[in-house]
């Protein structure tokens, strides 16, 4: 029996790599897990882009979930994505906030005035000091955010209808039930 | 229509592997001779079919065929003729070729040298090197064909990997190769006395020269591995931990533990089933290393290709060779334990702990690897071990090694005189204390550094104290069989690298600076002053090379022109300059310019001095040399097996059970 251990052990060993070649090839290997999903939204105060007197702090939207995207007119996937924002989030029937992130403000009016403005609420993080907060690294990032200000879900890079079909719907459902 | 050539000649090959390994394994299973007899004349027809592959792969990269779609991607009009041979290595798909040819050459190499054998012994052998042929033609036909044609031909190509433009890196990949396939041997003797049964003894005789001919490659490789990270990449280090560093540093620990273990096996017929293990292990290491390479199933700054139906093909030959043999293993490996007993006080004892020491720190070393992907497997989140899991469990596991090294020779075989140790320890002792105490004047008491005095002088000292007990007490002429004198060397090697590492390791001096032209910095006793930085070019790059002029005690010991070069597809690499020396090595690389508009002025910039850093590698080719010699012994020269009956029993007992095997079969 002890002369079946070596081929025994082999065998895990086997599984292992089985299962790390289809963990590659599942995986974006550039996917870092949010260590912020489930922590609350961290207090932010940030003026609104079309009126920069106004400041939107994070209990200004509470009460009700939403999906905050971080967007820049430099970036190119925000373009790409854009449309998306446009057609198929208004049809989920959740609150969206733009996140203009390190962006000069008339740029970022240019920008939307061309693509069209999606977004119910609007703040700009010039600086991009706020966004250090929230982790983020690269526009576009989009959070869900529930009604008492805990982030949810994070999406790094643009959505695609897969990505908002398989992963944001269901986040979204989520919500809901728990409402309920 | 050469790469054409090329494939056909890739695809006969692997017809003749196929003949090489199916038919004499059935001809020496039913004791047929005509099939035995195909053994050698296929490996032939192999060994030349890919060598006329690889040729014209060679061929095509020196006349700058870019329809070829890997020469395309790896050369380029402007890169000279030594670096586009080196590139046909500095890939996925030639690196594969590589590893196939130089397994033939093994092969040629063994059936060259095997004429003394016995012919089903020989065919067995061959057949099992067959096999993993097959298994890497294979692989290389279906997932990595280097031939592939690229349509439409582009006028010029992309570029080698700059980093591997180097001289250490043209030759290190085939070195290491040579390690690594090399254990394919001991593996297919092991393989073939399972299969044969019988000879559970003689074989052992026989794989002994070429297991230490190819730890001792693989030390080479593994040694010229560090001394390009550490001239190449810039950071002034010589062993990272990396995934493809590990990936080669698991079979040498394994192939150690073997050459020892194989003494033992021969010589006292102890150990037999560990020893079969052993040989199993080396070379399933040596393939998993390249499965961790290619695979992707690990991300590594070296690996340079990564596809996951290349993974998968992999993963199935790894299954079915090292399964396969770790079943037969179990099926057929001897039952009773053999060969003659020992003592807790004997050789074999301080073998079997050393053997027991470099399994542990190879699963050691598996283990932290494999890390990051039993973390993804285990939902642990992603994480990684680095060196300090390395650098603090690898020295532990190996301090008994280090200070059983000295013993070892003294002690008998069976049954050691404890007084010996008693003696030994006492002077290598007290050496190892004096030369720490006076070190400890110069190293201003770091421990590592005296640590690293005391273990060198301990080895050396215990190393030379046997060279004279042999010269006091055997007659000339006799002293030093070549086996004996390998092993000495290489534990001589030993000592130096454990001076080199933990006084380089210890003393080290970094300093990261801004210098603009004029600057001086100075870092114990030498100086460096940076004479600012000029424009220069070579075959395929641009770059700029600074001047800093070093001097000690106000006179000037030299001139360093580190580079910072720019490569035809914009790729930046760090060319640092060394000054070598015994005792210290000087070395500095060029950051960035503070202002890229004005890059004759202030430069970001690394220096350092490196105590004693020299000897690490220096220990490591004493190693190697040690390997070489050891193979040489005439002992492991076999004369007929007819003539060696009378001094090996083991041997008259298997050649009787095949000459009575043949009898009954034919």
């Amino acid at each position: 029996m002890s002369r079946l251990l070596p081929f025994f052990a082999f065998l895990a060993l086997c599984g292992l790599f089985g299962f790390g070649i289809w963990w590659n090839s599942h995986h974006d290997q550039t996917a870092i897990p949010s260590p912020l999903i489930n922590k609350p939204v961290p207090d932010f105060a940030l003026p609104e882009l079309y009126d920069p007197a106004k400041v939107v702090t994070r209990k200004d939207l509470l009460g009700q979930p939403y999906l905050l995207n971080v967007f820049a007119s430099w970036c190119i996937e925000c373009a790409v994505e854009h449309p998306l924002l446009k057609t198929a989030i208004p049809a989920l029937g959740i609150k969206l906030v733009g996140y203009n992130y390190k962006d000069q403000p008339g740029d970022a009016k240019a920008w939307l005035a061309r693509h069209g403005n999606p977004y119910q609420v609007l703040v700009a993080d010039v600086t991009g000091q706020t966004a250090i907060d929230f982790g983020v690294y690269a526009a576009p990032e989009t959070f869900l955010i529930d009604a008492k200000g805990v982030i949810r879900y994070k999406r790094i890079g643009p959505f695609t209808p897969e990505v908002i079909e398989k992963e944001l719907k269901p986040a979204i459902a989520a919500l809901a039930k728990e409402s309920q | 229509m050469t790469p054409e050539l090329g494939q056909l000649a890739l695809i006969l090959a692997l017809l003749l592997a196929l003949a090489q390994s199916i038919l004499p394994l059935i001809g020496a299973w039913r004791g047929n001779r005509a099939l035995i007899a195909i053994a050698r004349p296929a490996a032939a027809g192999q060994a030349a079919f890919v060598i006329v592959a690889f040729a014209l792969l060679v061929w095509a990269f020196l006349h700058f065929d870019f329809s070829v779609a890997y020469v395309a991607d790896n050369s380029n009009l402007a890169l000279p003729w030594y670096y586009r041979i080196a590139a046909v290595w500095g890939a996925h798909e030639g690196s594969m070729l590589l590893w196939v040819l130089i397994l033939n050459l093994w092969t040629l190499a063994v059936a060259a040298f095997s004429r003394n054998l016995p012919d089903d012994f020989v065919a067995r052998v061959l057949g099992v090197l067959g096999l993993v042929s097959v298994g890497f033609l294979t692989f290389i036909l279906f997932t990595s064909n280097p031939f592939a044609r690229l349509l439409p031909m582009p006028a010029d190509g992309g570029d080698l990997n700059p980093v591997l433009q180097d001289p250490g890196m043209t030759f290190h990949p085939p070195v290491i190769y040579m390690g690594y396939v090399g254990f394919s041997v001991a593996f297919a003797f092991s393989i073939a006395a399972l299969l044969g049964g019988g000879m559970e003894q003689a074989w052992v005789r026989w794989a002994r020269s070429w297991t230490n001919v190819a730890w001792a490659f693989l030390t080479a490789g593994i040694v010229a591995g560090s001394w390009w990270a550490y001239a190449e990449l810039g950071w002034g280090g010589w062993w990272f931990w990396d995934p493809v560093e590990n990936a080669s540093f698991m079979p040498w620990l394994v192939g150690t533990a073997l050459i020892h273990a194989q003494a033992v096996t021969e010589k006292r017929g102890s150990l037999r089933a560990w020893t079969i293990l052993l040989s199993i292990f080396a070379f399933s290491l040596s393939l998993l290393g390249t499965f961790l390479v290619r695979s992707g199933v690990l991300t590594s700054v070296h690996a340079f290709a990564s596809d996951p139906r290349r993974g998968l093909f992999i993963l199935a030959f790894l299954a079915v060779v090292v399964g396969g043999s770790l079943l037969l293993y179990a099926l057929r490996a001897p039952k009773v334990a053999g060969g003659k007993s020992f003592a807790v006080v004997s050789r074999e004892t301080a073998v079997l702990v050393g053997n027991l020491m470099f399994t542990v720190a190879a699963a050691m070393v598996l283990l932290g690897t494999l890390f990051p992907l039993i973390g993804d497997a285990f939902n642990l989140g992603r994480i990684s071990v680095g060196p300090p899991y390395f650098g603090f469990l690898f020295p532990l596991l190996m301090a008994p090694v280090v200070l059983l090294l000295p013993f070892g020779p003294f002690l008998r075989w069976g049954r050691g005189e404890p007084g010996v140790i008693g003696s030994i320890a006492l002077r290598a002792g007290i050496a190892a204390l004096a030369c720490a105490i006076v070190a400890a004047f110069f190293v201003h008491g770091r421990a590592r550094a005296l640590v690293g005095v005391a273990s060198a002088v301990w080895c050396v000292v215990g190393t030379l104290l046997y060279v004279y007990k042999r010269y006091r007490e055997v007659p000339a002429g006799r002293r030093y069989p070549a086996e004996m004198a390998g092993m000495l060397l290489a534990h001589f090697g030993v000592g130096i690298f454990l001076a080199g590492v933990l006084l380089s390791e210890s003393l080290s001096v970094t300093r990261d600076v801004r210098m603009a032209p004029g600057d001086t910095q100075t870092i114990g006793s030498y100086s460096f002053r940076f004479d600012g930085v000029k424009q220069t070019s070579g075959p395929n790059w641009t770059g700029s090379q600074g001047a800093i002029t070093v001097s000690r005690d106000g006179s000037v010991v030299g001139v360093m022109h580190p580079q910072k070069r720019t490569y035809t597809r914009e790729q930046v690499q760090t060319e640092s300059a060394i000054d070598p020396g015994v005792t210290r090595d000087l070395y500095v690389a060029l950051g960035e310019p503070m202002n890229p508009n004005d890059l004759g002025g202030a430069w970001a910039m690394r220096l350092y001095v490196k105590p004693f850093i020299r000897w690490l590698w220096a220990g490591g080719l004493f190693m190697m040399l040690g390997g070489f010699v050891a193979a040489g012994d005439r002992r492991f020269r076999t004369r007929r097996v007819a003539d060696s009956e009378r001094t090996m029993p083991a041997a008259t007992n298997a050649g009787e059970r095949l000459a009575a095997a043949r009898e009954s079969h034919a």
